[in-house]
């Protein structure tokens, strides 16, 4: 599935000078080019610095996680990725698009189009069904209601949700309510998936079956990001990048990682 | 790098014009108020109540309206009627200073009837009245205050009263000043209940007179009867009952066969009473001419005082229910604060979640001024039934609640969905 590559792309050139200057590949696909995005926060006074500079590229394609420990600046390097937030100073390229620099409107859009989020909690609205759930970024996309129904069902169909549509949330398991949030975030064909500790809220059973569902989407071509703090979770992923202080520590492939871990705790 | 656009509208159809679609949002803001139908119903009963007074007073107002121009002009004063007065007879607000004015005019004397009837042509019908409330009694009955007139010339003819009984005083009654009265139907029944009034004693002051006609019965205006009358020659001595000056009489009534010949009749009048009062030409009349139109003019100025009391109920009622939908809708978005982080985190921009809350708030009192009009063609209804006054309901007055309805929830809606609109979406997602 590659559902973006009709995609115009604006400051083409632009964004071809920022590859050549970071070393990457221009041949490739880069979905995601962060260049030395900072991010602070005045806390009454005091500037704190969550990102100190994060330098990072994914090709359309990836299923990479994103982990550290708290305080590391991964929810604030999230938000920025969900366009929920704008850095501080760097430039972030999303899709072809310089998203670092766009007004409150503008990020919405991009969040419609671009992102689909699944959260930890998973975020779904109690009162509206499983298919309404679904229907609401088609909605913010202006699509008319009897296409949106069309791909909502679709979309349900795709996380074997198909006969829970007319459910509410609070008539389906917790596994359930992460496919429905799972089926939301794909509604809209988004460049990226990001999910933010997505089996946080799930017993490991579930969290087994909601790693297959990501394990499926990214065999299928879709690019999955992840954040989250729990190892064996990151471990699902082909690629995972470590934040500490504000910073990248480490940017591996998931052998390797996993051989540095399993290294780490042998010397324990 | 400014002014990006973020472009991948392929197709036109995805060009975001209309937002959230219209119906959307007021499909959202139903089942919103569905959910918590207590809350809503609470919400709704400001606005409820001030279109329901809204309603029910301008009907009430309509219906009285409607009521003067068809039956009370009609039937007090008559068609192309006007009257000579000293003094008007609709007037309202009087100051001191005009009641001085008035109280210092000359009155009309019966020997101003003679000129004024002879400036007109002769198709004009002319009457004399004086009238007052004072008592009847009979020989065996206590006295009852009734309306008694005191008339010459076609008085029957121009307020179109016929006898239902017996006959109606006779011209030669009229010239000696026979003791002799019509009376209506409630002065009939209250004296002669079960037996023939005709011929029997109405003693008027002490004098004895006797009743040669029962009038038809009239009706009421405004849930007062207007068959207590007892009518009697202008020349017998109940005149002195009711003006003690002699030759002073109320008024005089003409009545012509058309509107222009009563325009042109009131003309005349004036100038023959301005002669007779040697009136210069910058002297202001010292007398009134008053038509149906008079009356209301009067009825206007009345009118107005109600319509304010109409405007001030049910503006107190709006701005009740403006700031309970306010507060209402401050909760609602302090309590769906995560619903807008998950809106905006799919999407939604600032003004989607500004008509989301604004539908939600103009549909809200919308229901509330729907609640209202029912409620007010209700109690217009219901006034109607219990009381004399025949309320209508004005189709303006419904098109106006609507409008206030939709305008109270979009006023106050408006700071609680600013509210929302700015919210962050991160610091929304966070809560709890």
């Amino acid at each position: 599935m590659s559902p973006h590559t009709d995609t115009p792309v604006s400051h083409t050139a632009e964004r071809e000078a920022v590859i050549r200057n970071a070393g990457l590949a221009p041949d490739e696909d880069w979905v995601i080019v962060t260049r030395n995005i900072q991010r602070d926060y005045d806390m009454g006074g005091e500037v704190v610095h969550a990102l100190r500079g994060v330098d990072l590229a994914i090709r359309r394609n990836e299923y990479v996680a994103i982990m550290g420990p708290s305080g590391s600046g991964k929810s604030t390097l999230m938000n920025l990725i969900g366009c929920l937030d704008t850095p501080t100073a760097g430039e972030y390229w999303l899709n072809g698009m310089l998203v670092s620099d766009m007004s409150d409107d503008e990020l919405a859009r991009v969040r419609n189009r671009e992102i689909g989020f699944v959260f930890q909690t998973f975020n779904l609205l109690p009162r509206a069904t499983a298919l309404h759930n679904v229907e609401l970024p088609l909605v913010y996309a202006g699509v008319p209601s009897q296409e949106r129904k069309r791909r909502a069902t679709q979309a349900l169909e795709r996380v074997q949700l198909g006969d829970r549509a007319t459910h509410r949330p609070n008539e389906l398991s917790g596994g359930q309510r992460q496919r429905v949030a799972i089926a939301r975030a794909l509604v809209n064909e988004p460049a990226i998936l990001l999910a933010d500790e997505p089996t946080g809220n799930l017993d490991s059973g579930t969290s087994a079956e909601i790693m297959r569902v990501f394990e499926s989407l990214a065999t299928e071509g879709q690019t999955v990001i992840m954040v989250t703090h729990e190892a064996d979770i990151a471990a699902h992923a082909k690629r995972i990048v470590v934040l500490r202080d504000g910073r990248i520590s480490s940017d591996e492939r998931r052998d390797t990682f996993a051989q540095r871990v399993a290294l780490a705790q042998a010397a324990h | 790098m400014s002014g990006v656009t973020p472009s991948r509208s392929a197709s036109p159809s995805r060009k975001r014009l209309t937002d959230v679609p219209f119906l959307e949002a007021i499909r959202l803001a139903l089942s919103q108020i569905r959910a918590q139908k207590l809350k809503s119903f609470f919400t709704l009963l400001g606005v409820t109540i001030g279109v329901m007074f809204l309603i029910a007073v301008v009907a009430v107002i309509n219906g009285m309206g409607r009521y003067m121009e068809e039956e009370f002009a009609g039937k007090l004063m008559g068609v192309n009627t006007f009257t000579l007065r000293h003094r008007p007879y609709f007037e309202m607000h009087t100051t001191d200073e005009e009641w001085r004015s008035f109280a210092r005019r000359p009155r009309i004397y019966l020997h101003d009837v003679e000129p004024v009837v002879k400036a007109l042509p002769p198709d004009i019908m002319w009457a004399v009245e004086s009238r007052d409330q004072i008592p009847v009694s009979t020989k065996d009955m206590r006295p009852r205050d009734v309306e008694a007139f005191a008339v010459d010339g076609s008085f029957f003819e121009i307020r179109n009263l016929n006898v239902a009984s017996g006959r109606l005083i006779a011209p030669h009654e009229f010239a000696s000043g026979a003791k002799v009265v019509v009376i209506g139907q409630d002065v009939k029944k209250r004296f002669f209940p079960t037996t023939s009034a005709l011929g029997r004693e109405l003693r008027i002051g002490g004098v004895p007179y006797r009743i040669i006609g029962v009038m038809e019965e009239q009706g009421s205006v405004f849930g007062l009867s207007v068959d207590k009358f007892v009518v009697g020659p202008m020349n017998s001595p109940l005149a002195r009952l009711l003006n003690r000056r002699f030759g002073v009489i109320d008024g005089i009534i003409l009545k012509s066969s058309s509107m222009q010949g009563m325009r042109d009749g009131m003309e005349r009048v004036r100038q023959v009473m301005r002669g007779r009062h040697k009136l210069r030409p910058a002297q202001p009349d010292n007398f009134s001419i008053e038509t149906t139109e008079s009356a209301l003019t009067f009825w206007a100025k009345i009118e107005n005082i109600l319509v304010m009391a109409g405007i001030v109920l049910p503006a107190l009622g709006l701005v009740v229910g403006a700031i309970v939908i306010m507060n209402i809708m401050l909760v609602a978005v302090a309590q769906r604060t995560r619903e807008i982080g998950i809106r905006k985190s799919l999407g939604a921009r600032r003004r989607d979640i500004l008509s989301q809350f604004l539908v939600e708030a103009a549909t809200l009192s919308t229901i509330g001024a729907a609640f209202g009009i029912l409620l007010g063609i209700g109690l217009a209804a219901l006034v109607a039934q219990i009381s004399p006054m025949p309320a209508s309901v004005a189709p303006w007055s419904v098109v106006t609640a609507v409008i206030l309805g939709a305008g109270v929830g979009i006023i106050s809606g408006m700071y609680p969905a600013a509210r929302a609109a700015r919210l962050d979406p991160i610091v929304a997602l966070r809560q709890e």
